[in-house]
C-alpha cells in the first residue's frame, strides 16, 4: 500500500473537485451558464451561494461552468504542446547535426516574440474560437516543453544504450519511444503540472483582455473581466475566479511535486 | 608493549538504504572490525567493492561519509577514542593528524586555486606551520615524490599537471601538515598502468622517509604487495584473513585469500590463424570531426573467424577510436574494412542489417549500456526480435536459453538493470550480443569496471562462449593480465599507431621494443620488492610523468 504525503492529498483533494465540478458542470450547477434569474451584484444568500453578477446571473453557476471552460482549454492546450513539444525535442536531440540546428534554431526565434503579444497579434485576425485558442496557446507553449526534453534527450542519447541501438540498426521511432522517453518521463511529467497553470493563467489573461472566450460562454477570466468594475463598490465577484486559479495552481503543483517525487525512485529510475 | 598509534576495535557501521519500490530501511556495513596500527607502518586494506574498504579508512578520521554512520565500537588514536571525540577535537584531528588521500586528484583538487596554496591549505589553518614554514616544506615533498621543477610546480593550477602528477600532489598535501596517519584510498587506481608505478614508488619513498603510518586502501593485491607491512582481507564488512605482506601473499590461510591471490591464473593456449582472415583493417587513418589530429595513424589488422585479437594500450592510444571505426561510428578519413569477405561501407548508417548483426558490441560500463527502464528480457529479447523476427513463446524460450549460457537461469527476465550486481550486468549485455548470433564481438574494456574475482568469472564465461558459438572477440583492454588469459594475438597500440602486433607468443616474447617493455614491465606482481627492481631495470619513462 502505497503513503500519500499529506501535502500530496491536500492537492489531490482539491485537483480532483476542480476536474469533477468541471466534467460534471451541467448536472451541478444550479442554474443555466447565461442565465439571468436575479439582480444585479446580490449579495450571498441561500439562493446564490456566491451572490449574482454585473447582469444577474447566478455568479456559482458561472464559476463552475468558467470553470469547465478553463480547465478544458488548458488541458487540450497541454497536452498538444507536450506532444508537439516532446516529440520535436526528441527528434532533434536523437537527430542531431542539421535537423537539431534548423529546429532549435526556428524554436529560438518563435520564443524570441513575448508569447502573449504574438498571441494577441494572432487573435485580433483570427476567429477567436476555441479551438483556434487551444491551437494556439498549445503551439506557443509547445517551444517550452521542445526546449526541456530536447535538454534531457541530448543527456540520454549519450548513453551507452542508446548507442548499442543505433548499431543493432534500430530505426530512429524506437530510440525516440523506447531509448529516450521512459528515461525522460520524470522531468518531462513534473513539468505537465507547471505547464498546465501556465496555460490556465494565460487563457484566463487572454479572456481578460477580451480575445479569449468570448460571452456569454463562461470562463474564469471573463468573469473576472465581467465583474472588475464591482471591486469599488466593494462587491467581490471578481475575486472568486482569482481564488479558484490560485487553489487550483497550487494544488496541480503539489500533485506534480508528489509524481516526480515518485518517479525518479521507481525501479531503475534516473537520479 | 607500546600503545599503538591506532588502535580499532569492535568497529560497527550502518547506512540506512533506499531499495527501490520499498521502504527505507538501516543495514549494518562493518560489521566489528579490530585492528592495530604501529607509528610509522602500513597496513594494507584489501577487498572488492562493497567490502567495507573506505568506509573504515574514513572511520580512522572519525568520518562517515554521506549517509553512512559510525554506529558502534571504538577507534582509538593517540590514546583516544576519537568516535566520542567533540567536533572541535575532530576538526583538529582531520587534516591535522590524520590525512585522506583519495581516487581522483583531479576531481579533489580545486580547478580554481593553484597547488601550492591547497597543498598548504590544511598545515597552515592547523597551526602547525606559518604560510613560509608550510611552502617550504610543500617544495621538499614535492622533491621527495619526483615531482619536475619542485622549486615552482606549486604556482600552477590543477590542469597544468598530469594525473599522475596531480596525485603526487595530493599526496604532498596530505603529508604537509606532518600528520601521524595518512589513509590512502587507492591512489592509483585511476592512473595509467604506466604511471601508477610511477606515483606507487612516489608514495612508498614518502611514507618511509617521513616516518607516517598509513593505511593503504586498494582491491589491487599485487599492488598493495609493494607499499604495506601488514595486509587485512576485508570480505561485506567482515575481516577474514589479517597477516604480514610475505604470509599473505605467499601462504593465505582462508579460502577467499588464496582466491584473490590466483586470481588472472586462466590459462589459455594460442590458436593457428586460419586461411582468410574475418575482419581485416587496412591502412586506416581516422580524425574526429573538428580536429586537426588524427588518432588513428595507418592501422592494419587481421582477426581470424573464432579467435581473439587484444588491443593494447594507455588511455589517449587510440583503441576505443579503433572499435568506433569498426563498428561504423566514426567514419575513417582514409583505409578500407573487409568482414567476412565483404568490403564495410564507412557509416554505420549505410551498412546492410547482416553486417549489423553479425558485428555486436559489448561495453566497459554495463551499468550505462543498459537502458535502466528496460527489463532483461526486453533487454535480450530486443535483438531476437529485430533480427530474427521471433515472437511470444519461441522469443521467451530463446531468452531463457540466452540466459542459461551466460549462467543467470530462472527468474532473471523480469528483472531491470538496477535490481543486478555489477557482473550479472555485463553477463546481461554478453547474452545481448550474443543473441545476434554475431561473427565479431567488439568488447571494449568489458572487465575494467569489476572487481577481480568477478571480472575472471566474465573472461572464463567469454573463452567458454568463443569455443561454443565460435565467435571473434576485438579485445579493447589497458590490462595486461587480461591480454594474457585471453588473446590469441595482440597489438600494441600507441599514440594512435600499432608500435607491435602478431601473435601473442611473438608479442610477449623478447626482444621488446622500449614501449612494449614499459607496458608490460609496468604490470604489478605479486611479490616482494618488485617495485623496486622494476623501477631500476626499465628502459623508457612513462609519458604520465
Amino acid at each position: 500500500m502505497m503513503r500519500i504525503p499529506p501535502a500530496a492529498l491536500v492537492g489531490l483533494f482539491f485537483t480532483s473537485v476542480f476536474f469533477f465540478c468541471a466534467i460534471f458542470a451541467p448536472f451541478i450547477a444550479p442554474y443555466g451558464m447565461a442565465e439571468v434569474v436575479g439582480d444585479v451584484w446580490e449579495p450571498s444568500s441561500s439562493e446564490f451561494l456566491l451572490g449574482t453578477d454585473s447582469i444577474g446571473r447566478d455568479l456559482l453557476s458561472r464559476m463552475i461552468w468558467g470553470g469547465r471552460t478553463t480547465i478544458f482549454i488548458a488541458t487540450a492546450a497541454t497536452v498538444l504542446s507536450f506532444v508537439t513539444g516532446a516529440t520535436l525535442g526528441f527528434f532533434a536531440a536523437v537527430s542531431g547535426g542539421w535537423v537539431d540546428q534548423v529546429l532549435s534554431r526556428f524554436i529560438d526565434l518563435v520564443m524570441s516574440i513575448p508569447s502573449l503579444i504574438f498571441a494577441l497579434v494572432v487573435l485580433s485576425v483570427m476567429p477567436t474560437t476555441i479551438l483556434t485558442l487551444i491551437l494556439l496557446m498549445g503551439l506557443l507553449d509547445s517551444t517550452r516543453v521542445f526546449r526541456l526534453a530536447r535538454a534531457v534527450a541530448v543527456d540520454i542519447t549519450v548513453m551507452d544504450y542508446v548507442e548499442a541501438a543505433r548499431l543493432r540498426g534500430e530505426k530512429i521511432g524506437w530510440i525516440i519511444f523506447r531509448e529516450t522517453l521512459p528515461n525522460a518521463l520524470s522531468p518531462l511529467v513534473a513539468e505537465v503540472g507547471l505547464r498546465f497553470i501556465f496555460m490556465v493563467l494565460f487563457v484566463s489573461t487572454l479572456s481578460f483582455l477580451g480575445l479569449g472566450v468570448q460571452p456569454p460562454q463562461a470562463d474564469w477570466g471573463g468573469i473576472v473581466k465581467e465583474n472588475k468594475e464591482g471591486i469599488n463598490y466593494g462587491i467581490q465577484a471578481a475575486l472568486y475566479p482569482a481564488y479558484a486559479i490560485a487553489t487550483l495552481c497550487i494544488s496541480i503543483n503539489l500533485v506534480a511535486d508528489w509524481i516526480l517525487g515518485r518517479t525518479t525512485s521507481l525501479k531503475g529510475g534516473r537520479g | 608493549m607500546t600503545e599503538p598509534l591506532l588502535k580499532v576495535r569492535g568497529l560497527k557501521i550502518g547506512a540506512t538504504i533506499y531499495p527501490p519500490g520499498e521502504k527505507s530501511r538501516d543495514i549494518e556495513i562493518v560489521h566489528g572490525v579490530d585492528f592495530d596500527l604501529e607509528a610509522g607502518k602500513v597496513l594494507g586494506l584489501i577487498g572488492e567493492s562493497g567490502a567495507g574498504k573506505s568506509t573504515i579508512g574514513l572511520a580512522a578520521l572519525s568520518y562517515g561519509r554521506g549517509g553512512v554512520e559510525l554506529t558502534g565500537g571504538e577507534v582509538w588514536l593517540n590514546g583516544r577514542d576519537i568516535l566520542k571525540s567533540r567536533m572541535a577535537d575532530k576538526r583538529s584531528l582531520r587534516g591535522g593528524e590524520v590525512t585522506y588521500v583519495s581516487q581522483s586528484a583531479a576531481a579533489s583538487f580545486n580547478p580554481a586555486k593553484r597547488i601550492m596554496e591547497q597543498v598548504t591549505e590544511a598545515a597552515i589553518s592547523h597551526g602547525k606551520f606559518t604560510k613560509k614554514e608550510a611552502e617550504e616544506r610543500a617544495v621538499g615533498l614535492f622533491e621527495k615524490l619526483g615531482l619536475p621543477d619542485p622549486e615552482n610546480i606549486g604556482s600552477r593550477y590543477p590542469h597544468q599537471v598530469s594525473g599522475g602528477q596531480l596525485q603526487r600532489c595530493m599526496t604532498a598535501l596530505a603529508l604537509c601538515p606532518q600528520p601521524d596517519l595518512v589513509v590512502f584510498d587507492e591512489p592509483t587506481t585511476a592512473l595509467d598502468v604506466t604511471t601508477q608505478i610511477d606515483v606507487l614508488k612516489a608514495i612508498k619513498t614518502a611514507i618511509r622517509d617521513t616516518g607516517v603510518a598509513a593505511l593503504y586502501i586498494t582491491h589491487d593485491l599485487a599492488v598493495v604487495a609493494q607499499v604495506s607491512d601488514h595486509i587485512m582481507v576485508l570480505q561485506q564488512g567482515a575481516m577474514v584473513e589479517y597477516g604480514s605482506v610475505d604470509q599473505i601473499i605467499n601462504a593465505p590461510k582462508e579460502e577467499y585469500t588464496q582466491a584473490l591471490v590466483s586470481v588472472r591464473s586462466i590459462k589459455h593456449v594460442e590458436k593457428e590463424p586460419g586461411q582468410t582472415p574475418l575482419l581485416k583493417v587496412e591502412g586506416i587513418t581516422a580524425r574526429y570531426s573538428g580536429t586537426n589530429f588524427d588518432v588513428l595513424k595507418d592501422i592494419d589488422v587481421e582477426l581470424h573467424a573464432g579467435q581473439t585479437l587484444a588491443v593494447v594500450g594507455e588511455s589517449g592510444s587510440g583503441k576505443s577510436t579503433l572499435a568506433r571505426v569498426i563498428t561504423g561510428l566514426l567514419p575513417p578519413s582514409e583505409g578500407t574494412l573487409t568482414f567476412d569477405g565483404r568490403t564495410l561501407t564507412p557509416d554505420l548508417a549505410t551498412r546492410p542489417l547482416d553486417d549489423l548483426r553479425e558485428l555486436q558490441m559489448i561495453y566497459q560500463m554495463a551499468d550505462t549500456a543498459m537502458n535502466p527502464r528496460q527489463t532483461v528480457g526486453t533487454i535480450i529479447g530486443r535483438p531476437l526480435e529485430f533480427y530474427f523476427g521471433l515472437k511470444g513463446k519461441e522469443k521467451q524460450k530463446r531468452i531463457q536459453q540466452l540466459l542459461d549460457e551466460i549462467e543467470l537461469g530462472e527468474g532473471f527476465q523480469d528483472r531491470y538493470p538496477a535490481e543486478l550486481s555489477g557482473g550479472q550486468k555485463q553477463r546481461v549485455c554478453i547474452a545481448r550480443a550474443l543473441a545476434a548470433k554475431p561473427k565479431l564481438i567488439i568488447c571494449d574494456e568489458v572487465t575494467s569496471a569489476l572487481d577481480p574475482l568477478v571480472a575472471d568469472g566474465i573472461l572464463k564465461l567469454l573463452l567458454r562462449l568463443q569455443k561454443v558459438e565460435d565467435v571473434a572477440y576485438l579485445f579493447i583492454t589497458h590490462d595486461l593480465a587480461t591480454v594474457k588469459a585471453i588473446a590469441d594475438s595482440i597489438a600494441v597500440m600507441f599514440q594512435g599507431k600499432i608500435v607491435r602486433y602478431g601473435p601473442k607468443s611473438q608479442v610477449l616474447a623478447p626482444p621488446f621494443d622500449d614501449y612494449t617493455d614499459l607496458l608490460l614491465s609496468s604490470v604489478p606482481e605479486m611479490r616482494i620488492g618488485w617495485l623496486e627492481e622494476t623501477i631500476a631495470t626499465r628502459k623508457m619513462e612513462a609519458a604520465g610523468n
